[in-house]
């Protein structure tokens, strides 16, 4: 895909990715499969899918914390994949990583400020008391105080320990970061901190996201668009709203029906999707989410489905979506 | 002790689990009331350091020192009819009384199985425990267990290592040895927690028809408002060692009396309320701060440093579990003007 001229073009561009990995027995893990979408600047795109579907090891894939088994990464007019180790080193200060787990992801002997002072040392910031500045900058910008800087991670809540996340991962001031699930491990009534302040953080800095969930009401609170992974490859992408309110991928649709839904006069009836998530190192031929499908047919079976363009940016990889459709 | 309602299986009174040290006590569950009835579900929910799972290990006798029950009791009905106090009970009528008659399924399944025998085997042994038959009527019976929780091909499962299964299946394993004696009671501790949303509605419904079948009462402990709203007829709403909340399922969701739980509802994105009509996302209700300590608890209501209603009163009064609509109770000194 060219861009248009009178457009931007996207600030990330993922075209085919893969990420195989080596098996026991000579077999293959296909976590990733001819994976496919862009994120524009200044937004956030989610990429949703349960364990297994592989959207961690796509978003680690693109900071290249794993390297890919195959694809092109455009990040800013550059295939970052293509990237020697040293070039490369210059394109990790402007994409970073905020982690699940704030409990193991801070060196829990590193005071706050040398864990902040780490960040700045990668991106070559001089010491002496502007770093203090720097460091006392970062805190306020995530809800901290000055006086949190000589704290260890003990003494923080699980809510606080993100915050010091994220503060780490703005430090570098990236163009671009990947949150992978970063509300996830923390309680509920903390979660909402997290979320507005991410919320927030993108308008002020300008920061494009890629928000890694298993949350589909987190989800489509945060995000502009949205990416639905099944066992490696997408099965259904396109504007938030879009999905959300007409889903066209039998799978997407599984997926928000058995979303529970916090209202005890609307319980659901039946369950809409049985069977478990296959193994990714023998996938089902041709679609692979056929053998969880209600619809089904044995063509299925024949031709990995092509995301097909259905307007207003929402792509569906299923052969049968026009005529799916048309019955509902 | 034995005035224990007949329609009610399990009653909860005044609990109170301490973890002490020579320093600190912490008052992990500090006066917990319930009742749950015959043939219902009641979900205790809360976030972590609530003391829910507490209350749960409590009722099953599973507390290891320094915990134990400082005070209250936990009137049980097996299915005789005779009632049990299990705040009291000895290690020989624990014995007797978990597994047959009270069960429990945990949140991580690989971790409650062993890895080296075979899931027939595990609910095999449960069986012989408490029922005098052979080794092959055991086995008939787990593989009738296998086929009540849907395990597909269950005759071949059967000889599989828990490794070999998905955590969905593990859970309906760990489910199917829970329910092997037909017990009265199955405590149900984040059942679904660790699982995906495809396959926690599938354990989730099928709970809910086991229930329809065997009868059993249901003790379900959840941080998940989704799921409460899923399963329950009664909630309980915990923070910091104490209830806050009671109430049947609907008044909960609809007229939630409780600061907390309304923040717990108002927290959880919901598109409808926090998109507006052009796709503005407006921001999120939180409720600020975290979850105090349990061992340093501020003086009056605990949830008072983090509500948005407190008054002066709310830091000195501790305020009592009070009436504040049919079968609602609430703990806040203001629930009558808000």
């Amino acid at each position: 895909m060219s861009s248009i001229p009178g457009t931007t073009p996207p600030l990330l561009q993922v075209e085919g990715l893969i990420k195989r990995f080596p098996a026991r027995g000579g077999k293959t893990v296909h976590a990733v499969e001819d994976v496919n979408f862009s994120v524009k600047r200044g937004t956030t795109v989610g990429l949703v899918g349960e364990s297994g579907s592989g959207k961690t090891t796509a978003g680690r894939t693109l900071l290249r914390l794993i390297e890919p088994t195959g694809g092109r990464a455009i990040f800013d007019g550059t295939d970052i994949f293509a990237l020697p180790d040293k070039e490369m080193r210059a394109y990790r200060r402007r994409m970073q990583i905020i982690f699940q787990d704030p409990f193991s992801s801070l060196n829990p002997r590193m005071r706050i400020e040398a864990i902040l002072g780490e960040a700045l040392d990668a991106c070559g910031y001089p010491r002496g008391s502007k770093r203090k500045d720097r460091v006392n900058e970062l805190l306020s910008l995530v809800g901290l105080q000055p006086d949190h800087a000589r704290r260890f991670p003990h003494e923080f809540s699980g809510g606080q320990r993100q915050r010091i996340g994220i503060a780490r991962a703005l430090a570098v001031e990236p163009d671009f970061v990947v949150a992978d699930e970063p509300v996830s491990a923390l309680d509920v009534s903390v979660q909402a901190q997290v979320l507005n302040l991410l919320s927030d953080l993108q308008k002020r800095l300008g920061l494009t996201l890629l928000f890694i969930a298993h949350d589909l009401s987190v989800v489509e609170y945060l995000c502009d668009e949205v990416v639905v992974m099944y066992l490696g490859r997408v099965m259904e992408r396109g504007p938030s709203r879009l999905v959300y309110t007409s889903p066209r991928h039998p799978y997407t649709k599984a997926l928000l029906a058995t979303a529970p839904i916090p209202d005890p006069e609307r319980r659901r009836l039946h369950v809409p999707l049985a069977g478990d998530i296959p193994s990714p190192i023998n996938p089902p031929s041709g679609c692979v989410f056929r053998t969880r499908c209600a619809h089904a047919i044995d063509a299925c079976a024949q031709t990995v489905p092509t995301a097909d363009h259905i307007g207003g940016d929402h792509h569906v990889a299923c052969i049968r979506h026009r005529e799916l459709a048309e019955i509902s | 002790m034995s005035d224990l309602a007949p329609d009610t299986i399990l009653s909860v009174r005044d609990l109170r689990t301490w973890f002490k040290s020579r320093r600190v006590i912490a008052k992990a569950v500090d006066g917990v009331t319930f009742d749950l009835k015959r043939g219902q579900t009641l979900a205790v929910v809360g976030e972590s350091g609530s003391g829910k799972s507490v209350t749960s290990l409590s009722i099953m006798g599973l507390l290891s020192p320094p915990g134990g029950i400082e005070s209250g009791e936990v009137l049980f009905r097996d299915s005789k009819g005779v009632v049990h106090d299990l705040a009291r009970a000895s290690a020989r009528e624990f014995r007797r009384l978990r597994g047959k008659e009270i069960a429990m399924i945990f949140q991580e399944p690989m971790t409650s199985l062993n890895p080296l025998y075979t899931v027939g085997d595990q609910i095999g042994e449960m069986i012989a425990l408490h029922e005098r038959m052979s080794h092959a009527e055991a086995r008939r019976r787990a593989l009738e267990m296998l086929r009540h929780v849907e395990i597909p091909d269950a005759a071949n499962r059967l000889d599989d290592y828990p490794h070999q299964m998905s955590g969905g299946m593990r859970q309906r394993v760990m489910i199917a040895m829970a329910l092997a004696c037909n017990p009265s009671l199955l405590i149900a501790d984040e059942p679904t927690t660790a699982l995906d949303v495809t396959i926690q509605s599938q354990i989730l419904d099928l709970l809910r028809r086991l229930q329809d079948q065997f009868g059993m009462s249901i003790l379900f402990i959840t941080h998940n408002l989704g799921v409460v709203a899923e399963i329950a007829q009664d909630v309980v709403v915990m923070y910091s060692g104490r209830v806050v909340e009671h109430a049947p399922v609907v008044p909960l969701f609809r007229k939630q009396k409780h600061p907390y739980t309304q923040g717990l509802l108002a927290c959880t994105p919901n598109a409808a309320r926090d998109l507006s009509a052009s796709g503005e996302r407006k921001a999120l209700y939180s409720i600020p701060g975290s979850v105090p300590p349990i061992t340093a608890l501020p003086p009056g209501c605990a949830f008072a440093p983090r509500c948005r209603y407190a008054i002066d009163a709310c830091s000195s009064i501790p305020p009592q579990l009070e009436a504040v609509g049919d079968h609602h109770l609430s703990r806040c000194l203001r629930s009558a003007e808000l």
